[in-house]
């Protein structure tokens, strides 16, 4: 602790208090809104707690047939099929493109021009309001809309093709949208991960006459590995969260026959018929998942930031 | 430097093939990102009858008679705008300052409880606020606070990514040795922190005041479980309201109209800030 005064402890101490008061306003808030709501949101669940008609049943304390039910009845594992299709038919193009673009914009041989531009218009999508983004493509995609009408005009098929009629074709679409909103932010991040990666390997490579595949392959995706983690968990966690589009797209029916209906649509049914209860065991599931996947990211990521903040160093970081 | 030299070794793609084909993939990827809007521009400057008649790919004349009808229109598309302009403004700004602070309360200070709070924050800086929503809507009701903007602006104060971020940027930006100066000089501790360290942290907080303002803006999910009340409706709620009633009866035009108008406003904004925000997006995440 060289850079302290030197001037005795107290006034040093008299200071640091004030590291709690700047904290007050974030733990007060955090308490309030986000503590609160899980405490009581994990004693919803174990409460019998809905509407049959107009007629209020319980809160009655049933322990954890909640839980039992929600299992049973098949609705939670279909939903988290359907998530998780929906997430992989997306991130799989995602995570291609993403790879290759990073590499791309990240090779100095290569040289893009207006790599500025393209990274501009990729990252655009992510910034559109899902629900209007979603709204726009129910109206293109839609029997009469234009996608079908341009081509019918091409004369690739005759008759317009139901996308919402098929659960091929509203999972596709949902997967087309979570590609399209998030490939600009992967890439952006994986090409980060990649300016990263010491140079000195690039040219010994080089020097050893290794081609641009094989550099790919042995030396950029290995050293990329925490960040394709990081990359996959946080999209993962993301892919359950998955909401907005698929509610506006299909009405919030999932449709065809419930084949795309997520986790979290199943939760806002419950809330919105006010089934406490078994919104109350769906969401501490989805708490556990989440919570672990997040557990994942925390400890390969972000925790050596934790680790350095004892030592106050005067660092000039890079 | 021998960068100039472009040579293709044996079994590897000679540089011009590999510089053709990022190209040509770069500008398919462009064209599958900017085609939707294209239509979308297209379609909100026709009229219905237009649009029923068929897809064309030249814009209409019909965008100014179409933006009037919706604001004149049965659905208050405008007084939603206004609804999501102050939930945006208020949650960015006091979401910003607040993390700020957060942040500046680990970066500046010694204390015991330091490193347990800030790998608290670290840790739950993923877990969804979906998870908690059964709670929230249930607090909200508690305290008499549906139809109101409050339970979707105060919650903002505490938005550990926002504060992950600005912690991350004030290791690079601004060293213990100013806020030692000030101290010197005779500023109490929450004037340094006003007028030395907020202005410091001015592009980072540029960054995050545009995200949290785009989050908000598009936020759906909550604003949907928390306003009931059509007058204090947000733009999302009443762009999904458009799709569960029976769309067919609407005036297609207007319909484009809304959707343009809830998207276009970000992309503007984005287009003028985009190379602060495609910058500030790596800085936040993850550590190489």
């Amino acid at each position: 602790m060289a850079n302290e005064p030197k001037k005795g402890k107290s006034r040093v101490v008299r200071y640091n208090k004030w590291g709690y008061i700047f904290l007050i306003p974030f733990i007060a808030v955090y308490l309030i809104f986000q503590m609160i709501p899980l405490i009581t949101t994990i004693y919803n669940s174990f409460f019998e707690n809905y509407l049959s008609g107009i007629k209020q049943i319980g809160p009655n304390w049933i322990g954890l047939n909640n839980y039992i039910e929600i299992i049973n009845n098949g609705d939670l594992i279909m939903y988290a099929k359907n998530t998780l299709i929906m997430w992989i038919l997306g991130f799989v193009p995602q995570i291609f493109f993403s790879l290759l673009l990073g590499a791309w914009f990240a090779d100095t041989r290569l040289r893009i021009r207006a790599a500025g531009f393209f990274k501009t218009v990729i990252y655009l999508p992510n910034l559109i309001m899902a629900a209007a983004f979603s709204m726009l493509f129910f109206t293109l995609f839609a029997d009469t809309g234009p996608v079908n009408a341009i081509l019918q005009n091409l004369g690739w098929i005759s008759e317009p093709y139901q996308f919402l009629s098929h659960a091929g074709g509203s999972r596709g679409l949902v997967a087309f949208m979570n590609f399209l909103m998030w490939f600009g932010n992967t890439t952006i991040l994986l090409m980060a991960g990649m300016m990263g990666i010491d140079n000195s390997l690039f040219e010994a490579a080089q020097v050893d006459g290794a081609t641009s595949t094989q550099v790919f392959f042995r030396i950029t995706l290995p050293m990329l590995r925490p960040i394709l983690l990081f990359v996959m968990i946080t999209s993962l966690i993301g892919g359950l969260q998955m909401f907005d589009v698929p509610q506006v797209l299909t009405a919030g029916d999932g449709t065809p026959a419930r084949q795309s209906m997520t986790l979290i649509m199943y939760l806002n049914k419950h809330l919105y018929s006010k089934n406490y209860g078994m919104a109350g065991a769906l969401s501490v599931f989805l708490f556990i998942i989440t919570g672990i996947l997040s557990l994942i990211v925390f400890k390969f990521s972000v925790q050596d930031n934790v680790d350095e903040v004892k030592p106050r160093r005067n660092r000039n970081k890079g | 430097m021998r960068q100039d030299k472009e040579y293709s070794v044996e079994g590897g793609l000679g540089l011009t093939v590999r510089r053709v084909i990022a190209y040509v993939v770069l500008i398919l990827l462009t064209f599958l990102c900017l085609f939707w809007f294209y239509i979308l521009f297209i379609n909100a400057s026709r009229t219905h009858q237009q649009l029923s008649a068929g897809f064309t790919m030249i814009p209409g004349s019909a965008l100014i008679t179409n933006f009037n009808n919706v604001m004149h229109g049965t659905q208050p598309i405008a007084k939603g705008m206004l609804n999501s302009f102050i939930v945006a403004a208020c949650a960015s700004v006091l979401s910003v300052y607040f993390s700020t602070m957060t942040a500046y309360a680990i970066h500046v200070y010694d204390f015991k409880a330091k490193k347990a709070i800030f790998t608290f924050i670290l840790a739950v800086m993923m877990i969804p606020t979906q998870v908690t929503a059964l709670g929230f809507v249930k607090l909200v009701q508690g305290i008499k606070l549906e139809d109101s903007f409050i339970p979707l602006i105060v919650p903002a104060i505490a938005a550990p990514a926002t504060f992950y971020y600005m912690k991350q940027y004030m290791e690079s930006a601004l060293p213990h040795a100013i806020v030692e100066a000030a101290r010197i000089d005779g500023a109490n501790e929450f004037r340094t922190f006003n007028t030395i360290s907020v202005p410091m942290m001015k592009p980072a907080i540029a960054v995050q005041m545009i995200f949290t303002f785009v989050f908000n803006w598009n936020n759906y999910f909550t604003p949907a479980l928390i306003l009931h009340d059509d007058k204090k409706k947000t733009l999302p709620i009443l762009i999904a309201a458009l799709r569960n009633a029976d769309w067919l009866k609407f005036d297609m035009g207007q319909v484009y109209v809304t959707i343009a108008f809830s998207i276009f406003p970000v992309i503007i904004v984005y287009l003028f800030l985009s190379r602060f925000i495609v910058g500030g997006v790596a800085v936040g995440s993850v550590k190489g």
